[in-house]
């Protein structure tokens, strides 16, 4: 049997070979056949998930209260020590000094990414700014939000705080971060279907020692992730919660 | 436990007053007129039993509060109450969560110090396996406008 395998459309480029190395590994320590497949956008995948093709998933928490909660998905593992935090910046040459202070109408660039588009737009209530009185400026990554900054053809961009930092130099140079979330509680988890479940505490286990070699480190390591942690059922229940709050 | 305020913890000029808390509890509070403001980027967060006890609280909680994890652990939720804050609202929220649906509103917390400090609050219900277990309270930043709105509706509701 032939199981499927697919990543969060927001994974960082940089390491989308790095995912194709993660499968190979995978398959080989599990002695699995899984075919990873990389979805154009969040909606591409949601459809492939409605339609229980997927078996395993490096899942937006976005997504995780669907997948738990309809799809009978249980947390694997994340990122060791890391959690989505989001950036509002604008271009440095922008007066506005508090994000408190950004007025209804702006041009807001932002990307489809779930979670940073809701944790931006959260830091942007204070200023009573919310998706009625602001014009969206549709981007399909971080860069290109960047861009529109440079531009002037956004006066805001909610960026992913991973993917800002990431941003060269010369660009950070000619932004501004306003503000930057500390929320620590909100992370991409993998996750396993029903059609895996059987194979949860293996699979697991060798995650968690995955970093105890060096061909398994070396995966790691073209995916940007130190090691693994688990997640167990009631820190995604509870993270979903979370999320259930700040969607409302 | 729910202990008086004393006024060795308090930070500046403070009035008294005695509240009457949810479960017969009462509680002589010191409250100044000192407000911190919310931190940006932060969520603070916790999480009670079915009976509002406290079984959790983040950084931020413990930060904005002026509490220790220790102080608040075990305690009520409403340790946070602050006396500007009218009963109907905390009515609402309870009438509201116990009917497994998400509560939303502005609210006035406590400081230990006697301070205050207000947050937009969302408190949802924990459901494991068909049952509430407890409840999760989040608070974020609120926007100005609708706390200055609060400031004029609060008193009207008592």
């Amino acid at each position: 049997m032939s199981y499927q395998f697919t990543v969060s459309p927001d994974f960082t480029p940089i390491h989308l070979s790095g995912w194709y190395i993660f499968n190979t590994w995978l398959q080989k320590q599990t002695d699995n056949a899984i075919h990873l497949e990389m979805y154009n956008d969040f909606q591409e995948q949601r459809d492939a998930i409605k339609n229980d093709n997927v078996d395993l998933i490096y899942a937006n928490p976005f997504d995780a209260a669907m997948l738990v909660r309809e799809k009978g998905f249980k947390p694997l593992v994340k990122s060791a020590g890391e959690s989505d935090e989001a950036i509002i910046a604008v271009n440095a040459e922008n007066h506005v000094e508090d994000v408190a202070h950004l007025e209804a109408g702006i041009r807001l660039a932002v990307t489809d990414d779930p979670d940073v588009r809701m944790m931006g737009m959260i830091m942007l209530e204070p200023g009573d700014l919310d998706e009625s009185n602001i014009e969206v400026i549709p981007s399909d990554t971080y860069v290109i939000v960047a861009k529109h900054l440079l531009k002037n053809e956004a006066d805001a961009g909610i960026f992913l705080a991973e993917s800002y930092d990431e941003l060269s130099k010369m660009i950070r140079r000619q932004l501004r971060v306003l503000v930057r979330s500390q929320i620590s509680v909100i992370h991409h988890s993998l996750m396993i279907g029903p059609r895996l479940l059987d194979q949860r505490e293996k699979i697991h286990d060798t995650l968690i020692q995955m970093n105890n070699d060096d061909k398994g480190r070396g995966v790691l390591e073209s995916l940007g992730f130190e090691q693994w942690q688990t997640v167990d059922d009631e820190e995604m229940e509870f993270m979903i919660d979370l999320m259930d709050t700040l969607t409302m | 436990m729910l202990h008086d305020m004393k006024p060795e913890d308090i930070v500046g000029d403070f009035q008294e007053v005695t509240l009457a808390l949810y479960g017969g509890l009462s509680r002589k509070i010191l409250y100044t007129d000192i407000e911190t403001p919310y931190p940006d980027g932060k969520l603070i967060v916790s999480t009670t039993d079915k009976e509002g006890v406290i079984t959790h609280v983040n950084q931020s909680f413990i930060e904005m509060s002026g509490f220790g994890e220790e102080e608040l652990i075990g305690a009520p939720h409403s340790i946070l109450r602050h006396p500007d804050m009218p009963p109907a609202a905390f009515k609402d929220l309870w009438d509201t969560v116990n009917t497994g649906v998400k509560w939303q509103g502005f609210v006035k917390n406590l400081r230990k110090d006697g301070g205050y400090y207000w947050v937009k609050a969302t408190v949802i219900p924990n459901v494991r396996e068909g049952e509430v277990v407890g409840y999760t309270s989040v608070r974020r930043k609120p926007s100005r406008t609708k706390v200055e709105e609060c400031i004029k509706l609060y008193p009207t509701l008592f």
